[in-house]
Parts: C-alpha cells; sequence; structure tokens
C-alpha cells in the first residue's frame, strides 16, 4: 500500500513543481508586488518597502480607472458576442459538405497563424482614414463620403479595436464549436427530418442543447483571453486615441514598462486576476456540471 | 557558445570578488581609483538597441575600432528598443550589467537615481569636447552618467517642389505655418503632418512648440502651454493637417511625406535617410516654427547616452571608460554623425561636419538651441511625458478642451 502511494507521488510531483515554478511562484510574487512600492531602484537595492493598500488606493483613485473599466468590459462582451455569433454561423455552414469546405475551413485559421502584432499593422492601414482600404471601398460603393475615422475617433475607436479583436477569436471558436457539432449524433438529426423538423427547429432542439458543454467551454474560455488581451490594443491603438481603448491590462502593463510604477501594475493586473478568476471558477463549475449530466 | 561560457567565468569571478571584497569594492568604484586586477582585462560587454541596419553595423565598427585602441575586444548584445529597458532592468536585478550600457537619454535619469550607474569622470573620461546641451540629456543631479557621441532632433521638412509650385517659401512662424498649411492642402495631399501618437514620440514632437513659446514642462496648465497645444489642435480642426495624426508617430509622418500626402512634416531628422534612399520626394530642412519672428526655435535632444554600469569590477570599468573616451573623441563624433545623418556632441566640429554635409545647416542650428527633456524633472519625466501625450491626443480628438486637457496634465 505504502509502496503505491510512493509511486502515486513520483507521478505527481514532477507536474507539482511545474505548476508551483511556473503557475503559484509569479501569481504570488504578482500578489506581493501589489503591496510594494516596486520602482527601478528596487532592481538595484533589492528593497521594496511594503505599502500596504497603497497602491490599489492610487490605481482606483485615479481618474482613468472607472473609464478603463468600462473599456475592458465592452472589449470582452463585445468581442465574446460577435466571435461566438459568428463561430457558430460558421461551425454550421461547414457542418454540410461541399466541394472545397476542408480547404476553406483550413483557410479560417490563417488568423490564428500570423502574429497578432503583425495582423494588427495590417488592420492599421486597412483601417487608415485618409488612404485605409476600408474607407476606400466603401466610398466607391457610395455609402460613406467622408473616411470613417476608425481608429482617430475616441468614439469608434473601440469599436474598431472589437472588430479586429472578433477577427483574431473567430478560429478558435469555429475550432472547438465544430468539434462539438461533430459529436452530435446524426441519428438524431435524421429522425427530427423524418418528423419533418425545419431548419431553426432543428437548432433550437437539437444542436443547441447538445452543444452546451462546448458552448460553455468557448465562452468561458474566450472570456479570459479576452480579458487579459494585450497585443489587438496595443497593436492597434495603444489604448488611444485619448485613453479610448485603454483596457485594465494595457494600463497595466504602461504603469509597470513606460512608467516604471511596478507596484501599481500588479495592483492593476491583481484587479483583473480576481475578476478571470471569478470566470474560472464558473467554468470549472459548469464543465463539473456537464460531467455529472 | 563562447559568450555564455564568459558570461558564466564573468559571473562565477563578480561573486568571488564581491563575497571576497565586500562593501570596500563599492567603495573603491566611486572614489575613481581602479585597483590592478590580478588577471588582465580582455574583453568588456557592451549593451545597446541599435538592432537595424545601417546603425547596427556602423556602431559595430566603431566599438570594435574603440576596444582595439583600448586593448579589449567587445562583446556586444543589441537588444530590440522596446525591451531595453525591461531587458535592462533584469540584468540590474540579477547583478548580470555589462560593462559599457546605451540608453535612450530620457531613460537615463531613471536609472542614474537607482545608484546604478557610475558618474563617467569617476572612470576618467573628459567631457570637455562635448557641447553643453548635449552634456545636459546625460547629466543627472549634476553629475555626467552619460555621454551621447551624436545627438538628433525634430526638424520641418518641407517638398520643394510643392513649394515652388505654390511660390511659397517656408514658414518660420506660427501664423505662417498655418497659412502655408493651408494653402498647400488640396486633395489627398495635407499641408503639414507631426507626430502625435499615443506615446512617447507625441511628447516629443511636441516639446518644440511648447519650449518655443515659452513654456515649461513643469508648469504645463500656463498660457504659453495653452498656445502650443492650441496650434496642434487648429492645424487638425482646420482639415490642413489629418485627423490621423493621433496615430502617427515619427515613421508615419515620414511615409507621409515620402508619399506626398503631406507638404510639411515635423519629424525627426533621422527620417531623411528613408527619403534619401526612395529619392522620389525632393525635400529641404528647416527649424520648425517659432510664435513669433525673433522667437528662439527649441527643440528636444535625441540622441543615445553611453553610460558606465556599477559592476563593481573596476578594472573592467576602466577599460569600458577608455572605449568611452574614443567613441565620444572628435574622430569617432564626426564619422558616426556623417553616417548616421547625426549631428556631432562637439559644437567645434559644426564647420567641418557642414563641409560634408551641406544641406544639413538648419538641422545642426536646431540642435544646437536644443534642450533635454529630463533636464528639469530627472526621473519625473516619465511621468510627465506620459500626461503630455495624453493631453495632446484629447484636445486634437476633441475629447477636451486645451486648456482642460493640459490643466488634466499639470495636475
Amino acid at each position: 500500500m505504502k509502496r503505491v502511494s510512493l509511486y502515486q507521488w513520483l507521478f505527481i510531483v514532477p507536474s507539482l513543481i511545474y505548476i508551483v515554478l511556473f503557475f503559484l511562484f509569479p501569481v504570488v510574487k504578482n500578489v506581493i508586488m501589489g503591496f510594494q512600492d516596486y520602482s527601478t531602484a528596487t532592481f538595484y537595492t533589492g528593497k521594496a518597502p511594503f505599502v500596504g493598500l497603497e497602491n490599489y488606493k492610487t490605481v482606483i483613485a485615479d481618474a482613468q480607472f472607472w473609464p478603463t473599466v468600462r473599456n475592458t468590459f465592452l472589449f470582452v462582451i463585445g468581442s465574446i458576442a460577435g466571435q461566438f455569433v459568428l463561430g457558430i454561423l460558421i461551425a454550421n455552414f461547414f457542418k454540410r459538405r461541399f466541394p472545397l469546405s476542408t480547404t476553406l475551413r483550413s483557410l479560417l485559421l490563417l488568423p490564428w497563424l500570423l502574429p497578432v502584432i503583425v495582423s494588427t499593422a495590417l488592420w492599421r492601414s486597412l483601417m487608415d482614414q485618409d488612404s485605409g482600404a476600408i474607407n476606400t471601398v466603401l466610398k466607391s460603393l457610395g455609402i460613406i463620403h467622408t473616411g470613417i475615422p476608425w481608429l482617430t475617433s475616441p468614439s469608434i475607436a473601440l469599436l474598431s479595436v472589437i472588430i479586429v479583436n472578433i477577427w483574431v477569436g473567430i478560429p478558435f471558436n469555429v475550432t472547438i464549436l465544430y468539434g462539438g457539432l461533430q459529436d452530435i449524433p446524426e441519428e438524431l438529426y435524421e429522425a427530427s427530418a423524418i418528423d419533418g423538423a425545419g431548419r431553426v427547429r432543428t437548432f433550437w432542439s437539437i444542436t443547441w442543447p447538445l452543444l452546451r458543454p462546448t458552448v460553455n467551454v468557448v465562452i468561458l474560455l474566450g472570456v479570459i483571453y479576452t480579458l487579459r488581451s494585450l497585443d489587438t490594443i496595443l497593436g492597434l491603438t495603444r489604448g488611444g486615441p485619448a485613453n479610448s481603448t485603454q483596457t485594465i491590462p494595457t494600463q497595466s502593463y504602461f504603469q509597470s514598462f513606460q512608467q516604471f510604477k511596478f507596484g501599481e501594475g500588479a495592483a492593476l493586473s491583481n484587479i483583473l486576476i480576481v475578476i478571470a478568476f471569478i470566470f474560472a471558477i464558473l467554468y470549472l463549475r459548469s464543465s463539473r456540471r456537464s460531467l455529472t449530466d | 557558445m563562447s559568450n555564455t561560457q564568459s558570461q558564466l567565468t564573468r559571473r562565477v569571478f563578480a561573486i568571488g570578488t564581491a563575497a571576497a571584497l565586500g562593501i570596500g569594492l563599492a567603495g573603491c568604484a566611486s572614489s575613481g581609483t581602479p585597483t590592478a586586477s590580478s588577471a588582465p582585462v580582455t574583453s568588456i560587454s557592451v549593451a545597446d538597441y541599435y538592432t537595424d541596419q545601417p546603425a547596427k553595423s556602423i556602431i559595430g565598427d566603431a566599438l570594435t575600432k574603440c576596444g582595439t585602441e583600448a586593448g579589449v575586444t567587445i562583446q556586444r548584445e543589441a537588444i530590440p528598443s522596446a525591451d531595453l529597458v525591461s531587458k535592462t532592468l533584469q540584468k540590474l536585478s540579477s547583478k548580470t550589467m555589462p560593462d559599457l550600457q546605451m540608453l535612450d537619454n530620457p531613460d537615463l535619469p531613471t536609472f542614474a537615481s537607482t545608484g546604478a550607474l557610475t558618474p563617467v569622470t569617476d572612470a576618467g573620461v573628459t567631457t570637455d569636447n562635448i557641447g553643453k546641451s548635449v552634456l545636459s540629456i546625460g547629466t543627472y543631479e549634476k553629475k555626467v552618467y552619460g555621454i551621447a557621441p551624436t545627438v538628433g532632433t525634430l526638424v520641418l521638412f518641407y517638398n520643394t517642389d510643392i513649394f515652388d509650385k505654390a511660390g511659397l517659401t517656408v514658414p518660420t512662424t506660427w501664423d505662417e505655418l498655418k497659412a502655408a498649411a493651408k494653402t498647400l492642402t488640396k486633395g489627398s495631399t495635407y499641408g503639414v503632418a507631426f507626430p502625435a501618437k499615443n506615446g512617447a514620440e507625441g511628447t516629443y514632437a511636441f516639446m518644440p512648440l511648447l519650449w518655443s513659446a515659452g513654456g515649461s514642462e513643469d508648469k504645463l496648465d500656463s498660457a504659453a502651454a495653452q498656445s502650443a497645444l492650441q496650434l496642434a489642435v487648429d492645424l487638425v480642426k482646420s482639415g490642413d493637417a489629418s485627423k490621423s495624426v493621433v496615430q502617427w508617430g515619427n515613421s508615419d509622418v515620414g511615409d507621409q511625406f515620402l508619399a506626398g500626402k503631406a507638404a510639411m512634416g515635423i519629424m525627426s531628422a533621422g527620417q531623411a535617410a528613408k527619403l534619401d534612399k526612395a529619392g522620389t520626394v525632393k525635400y529641404k530642412m528647416a527649424t520648425i516654427p517659432v510664435p513669433a519672428a525673433g522667437d528662439a526655435s527649441v527643440a528636444p535632444l535625441g540622441g543615445e547616452v553611453w553610460t558606465l554600469p556599477n559592476t563593481g569590477n573596476t578594472a573592467r570599468q576602466a577599460k569600458a571608460g577608455k572605449v568611452l573616451e574614443c567613441l565620444k573623441s572628435d574622430d569617432t563624433q564626426l564619422s558616426l554623425a556623417i553616417a548616421r545623418g547625426l549631428v556631432t556632441a562637439n559644437p567645434a566640429l559644426d564647420a567641418k561636419y557642414l563641409a560634408k554635409k551641406p544641406a544639413l545647416t538648419a538641422y545642426v542650428d536646431q540642435v544646437r538651441g536644443g534642450r533635454s527633456r529630463a533636464g528639469i524633472l530627472g526621473e519625473g519625466w516619465v511621468d510627465v511625458s506620459t500626461k503630455i501625450y495624453k493631453a495632446v491626443q484629447s484636445a486634437i480628438t476633441g475629447q477636451a478642451s486645451v486648456s482642460a486637457a493640459l490643466a488634466t496634465a499639470a495636475a
């Protein structure tokens, strides 16, 4: 009996070391940094005095904090809604077999293959107000007469960033949802066809209920990925113009690596960790529920 | 391979000496009398951010030449500019700083204030052939921590074809600038372009307007600061500069100017390299316009300073000091400035420089009247720099009035 438990430990220990070293340590370090006056001098002297809740007070009292929180939520909700709706439509579309369907489906993965910093540079030129391809096309079609200030107007920039992030996220959604659709037994569809169910009825009565576990996974993972998303915004607008696309991750990045206020940067990312953690728990609960179902 | 090996030996050596000599070593380092090490120093490590050609090999060649003179080989690491500060901070905490470290000049106070750098004069480097304003970009609390062999700044580029066709001369005052921009805005060409990006480049381009108006970074709600920001806002509002300026850095403005989409461009003089290479646009440089005739055109000095980190190894530091002494010698200054399209740190070399580059008179004038960004605020500059570009963005996009945007920045 004892030998068995020793073997069990031998199997667990490597992954335990890995988790402690690469997951627990950074998180704990980050939590501690949030309570410290951690500046550039700290790197040289090694001294980071504890300041209690000072960093949290400073970041929350900042006039930009609540607009930043609002932007973060709009960014997450907008991105996830768009990615999911388009994702499920496209996944359903590819369920039907037609010539070149596999080729097209693999082409859909392209946004995933491009480094985000490359694709955002492309989008930036597409969305240029004066000479960008999008405005040029819309103008030549007579839809608009003056260029849309995609990335230069504070009232539109957040929407533009969301659009690009939806594009970035579609491959993930399609891939997982398509996989989920494959798991639904074909007989059910045949039975419903015999019963005379239409396409909409089939979707709501068969596809949707059976796809629910996959949907939970896609949305919750999507929320967590989008919450901490940094590169899309940095590549497109760097949080501008005039803070209109500033989110908690970008603000944390700027505090840490431009202002060198590492304590305040850590405080912001800790706030983010707490929000992401809530979603992570929801995810774990829903996946457990789907197992017991 | 040899690089990692020597780093390892260095680290072992550093730990050994640190343990043996303890705190006494730090005292020696700042007293400026290098202790003779038992093993002769045959190489020094250098870090900079010149990852792109041609700067990479121009600087590399200068370092190699100076290393040979000092009797050491150079182990150089070029770090992408975006990562330089964070990488250097990591090295600071792991005590693996190189012997010679390049920093962008606004970051110097950040590092000098930590105590991680040795004043270069303590390592025997002379500063008599460095102009006063250039010396100031490497100075923190009255001590010189870094030396820039060459400097650059922003100037006004203007498209001579467009100007000739319109029969205009280059504007020297703000009113002339506005009028010229209005006349030259036609079709897909804007009168003027300037960087107003959400980042340090936006601040960099605002400084000439602020300083030439008599404003200062420590009093951002002054009338002078308001008039400077109002100029930028007016140019965009009138449609004589693109609304996209809030997305542009220097290189974007260079692209617009090159594509003929801007008749004038206020941008880093370094953009000339791109224009010359393409050769499709005829241009000249002028000093940046000032509020009224007779005002001085004051621009921020750009450029990288070479510093001597406090590694605790005085023998290596002395060698690094020798290499730096050679890097900032008149000869190296001149060859670097000519090769890279920059201006020498020594004003006495201007005549020689202009003999080779006669078209750059305005550029040299702009540099000589230049000022250090972190000169007044020291390590407080990084914070204010962020506030300035945010104010510029809020006002240009109409999120806030000029006075409200600057009041926020000054708070």
